[in-house]
């Protein structure tokens, strides 16, 4: 897996605090400068929300973390993201390999218009996951479990995603991310469309994957950051304003600017 | 902000009740609108159905047939001078060999039914055959030489005029100053007709015999122009999908969006407009002049209609990939999903169902389609059946749309009915495949 590394001594040392660290960030969208300078260190098994008005470039740099702007033409990435000591943005990265091992869900719920244990089974297959059926189903019962939509669709895995509730999907969404075992989760605002009750299971989850995840999410709700996170960063105009953890950024936050934004002068 | 408010009198108060000037001209002009939309579909429908009206009134009848039913004797003496029974000595006699018989037996029939032949001699009943009957009858002699010497019951061709009358163009009228044909021997057709011995039947040589030449429109089929059409059919479909959809998914999902793109994609629009007789002078410059293929030949039709057809298909292509959401291309890529993955698993078969919608409009808007072939010779006469493909693409034929616009250039007012038959054979054809374009989505669709 780790084919290559440059520099093993840093590994070793990073591997146990640092999942992913970004350094100098700039992220351009054709001549507009939307992410500028951004540092921020990734721990493993840790919740980090990004917090920050609209268009503050918060989904923009979780973006940059699987390399999904890839897909759009005119951005451009510079400055240095590792994962485990890896330039992810290193021209022998295969972006492929790398949103296997850095999972994303998003904000609105996209599941494949196919059967539920189709949905999960994708990642497994296309990667070679499983060497038979009896793993796959295997495969897609734990990822359908860490999901916590197990129970409630347990009897119609080959019924369509589709035609699931809004924060079922979601959640089938999210077991689809873990069913290819990735080591980082990426939620942009993964509660953005659903009701509290589906909101609330969907945070209680989250809270679980934390025992094997790192996970990295994007909010609009303070409440829902201070309630999930151990680690907030807080983005204001494509800067990021203040990195700390949750609760100091929520009781005594540094920057002015910040202040502004929980008590919500800003925003 | 509360001390900024609206300049007052614009909206003084007034009743519900009442409808104030500026609402009665909305209404009015909405009223308007409606009607003339109205008298715009009446419009439309009218013209649907007059011309839809008229093309079955003229081409119905050609889908029935006047049959003259005989005992023919198959004398050895005429057909098989040899008594060898040997086809190639028989071929020696040509049809008019044969044409005697047919006529001898008519003649029998009218003298065995009593029927008067007052003013009708012996070759104007022989006459009231088709001229294709021999052909028909020494095609059957030659493939079986068993039947010379027998008499056999037969079922042959009317001839035109004859044929006409029971189907009420020919009058006794247009009889009296037609060359071709007497009122003496309409009246004759009419008692043979109550005798039996004319009958009026099902069609089916309409669908399976060639063309035939002026003087017997009778005969008149369309075999080679359908069996021309679905070879062409076969090309278009096997080379255009393909090669469209490729080109689309390119241009679409993985193209970098530049100068050569656009440039691309605005010369794939204006393609779509070309009128198709320059891609008539393209496939006779190209494929006939250049690469040497044969003219009349399906392949060279089908190769045509394949360029034609291509933007059609691509634009649609285009916009059914374009329809599908991006946020299936994302959770496809992020699950790790290559780009290629991701349009083969997730995007096409979302897009299917507008992809054969598209498909089948540009094959049935190439089934149509006439002037390009004319420019590559599928124009010419063809009474060969082209060979089984292969090999038959090579083999000249005819195509539908070809053979009506040849028809309606005849002189014979027969062929006027056997054109129109063959633009409702070929609108059933258009109709089957718009049916089915709308079936496959239909099932595509409930599918996701």
């Amino acid at each position: 897996m780790y084919d290559a590394p440059t520099n093993n001594a840093e590994i070793n040392v990073d591997q146990n605090e640092i999942k992913i660290s970004a350094r100098n960030v700039q992220v351009y969208y054709g001549d507009s400068h939307a992410i500028k300078d951004v540092n921020v260190d990734i721990a493993p098994r840790t919740v980090t929300a990004f917090i920050g008005p609209s268009g503050c470039g918060k989904s923009t740099f979780l973006r940059c973390l699987n390399r999904m702007n890839d897909t759009i033409d005119v951005c451009r990435v510079e400055g240095s993201i590792q994962l485990d000591g890896e330039d992810i943005y290193d021209k022998r990265v295969d972006p492929v390999q790398l949103r296997a091992r850095v999972g994303m869900v998003f904000q609105k719920p996209n599941p494949f218009p196919k059967s539920i244990y189709d949905n999960v089974a994708y990642g497994p297959r296309i990667h070679g996951m499983a060497r038979n059926k009896a793993e796959l189903d295997e495969i897609v019962e734990t990822a359908l479990r860490r999901g916590a939509i197990w129970n409630e669709v347990k009897d119609r895995l080959h019924a369509p995603g589709t035609g699931l509730s809004g924060g079922q999907q979601q959640r089938l969404c999210i077991a689809r991310a873990i069913a290819t075992q990735p080591e980082v989760l990426l939620m942009d605002e993964p509660c953005s469309a659903l009701d509290p009750i589906a909101t609330a299971q969907v945070e209680e989850l989250i809270d679980d994957l934390r025992t094997n995840y790192s996970v990295v999410i994007v909010t609009h709700s303070m409440q829902q950051a201070a309630r999930v996170s151990q680690k907030t960063a807080f983005f204001h105009l494509g800067n990021l304003v203040e990195f700390d953890d949750t609760s100091r950024i929520f009781t005594q936050p540094q920057d002015p600017r910040t202040e502004s934004y929980i008590t919500g002068r800003i925003g | 902000m509360s001390d900024i408010s609206f300049p007052k009198g614009a909206h003084a108060q007034k009743s519900l009740l009442v409808l104030d000037a500026r609402t009665r001209k909305r209404n009015a002009a909405e009223a308007r609108f409606r009607r003339m939309g109205l008298v715009a579909v009446t419009i439309g429908i009218l013209a649907l159905v007059g011309l839809l009206s008229s093309i079955i009134a003229n081409g119905a009848s050609s889908f029935r047939q006047t049959f003259v039913n005989l005992e023919v004797y198959l004398d050895p003496a005429k057909l098989d001078k040899t008594g060898e029974r040997d086809p190639a000595k028989m071929a020696k006699v040509t049809t008019f060999g044969y044409a005697p018989l047919l006529g001898r037996a008519l003649a029998q029939a009218v003298e065995a039914q009593g029927i008067s032949t007052e003013g009708v001699s012996k070759k104007d009943i022989e006459a009231l055959i088709s001229k294709e009957a021999p052909a028909t009858l020494r095609n059957m002699v030659l493939a079986n030489p068993e039947l010379v010497g027998q008499t056999i019951s037969l079922q042959v061709l009317a001839q035109g005029r004859v044929d006409g009358y029971f189907k009420g163009r020919v009058t006794m009228e247009s009889a009296a100053l037609d060359r071709n044909i007497s009122p003496a021997q309409l009246e004759m057709a009419d008692a043979l007709r109550a005798a039996g011995i004319i009958t009026l039947g099902y069609n089916w040589g309409f669908f399976t015999a060639p063309d035939a030449s002026d003087t017997r429109p009778e005969a008149a089929g369309l075999g080679v122009a359908i069996l021309g059409s679905a070879y062409m059919m076969m090309i278009v479909l096997c080379l255009s999908l393909p090669i469209g959809v490729a080109a689309s998914i390119y241009l679409e999902e993985f193209a970098p969006q530049n100068r050569w793109t656009d440039l691309i994609e605005v010369n794939i629009s204006n393609l779509a407009a070309v009128p198709s007789i320059v891609f008539g002078i393209l496939g006779l410059a190209i494929f006939i002049n250049f690469v040497g293929l044969p003219q009349s030949a399906p392949i060279v039709g089908g190769l045509v209609l394949t360029l034609m057809t291509l933007p059609t298909i691509i634009i649609a292509t285009r916009a059914a990939l374009k329809a599908v959401p991006p946020s299936i291309r994302d959770a496809a890529l992020g699950v790790g999903a290559s780009k290629m993955q991701s349009v083969f698993h997730h995007v096409l078969p979302l897009a299917m169902p507008g992809i054969l919608t598209g498909t089948i409009i540009g094959l049935a808007q190439a089934l149509g389609e006439t002037a390009p072939l004319l420019l590559i010779g599928m124009v010419a006469f063809v009474r060969e059946y082209p060979g089984s493909p292969p090999e038959g693409f090579l083999d000249p034929a005819s195509a539908l749309p070809v053979q009506v616009y040849n028809w309606t250039t005849r002189g014979d007012p027969a062929f006027v009915e056997r054109a129109s038959g063959a633009i409702i054979v070929l609108l059933c054809f258009l109709v089957i495949m718009n049916i089915a374009a709308i079936v496959l989505r239909r099932r595509f669709e409930r599918r996701w």
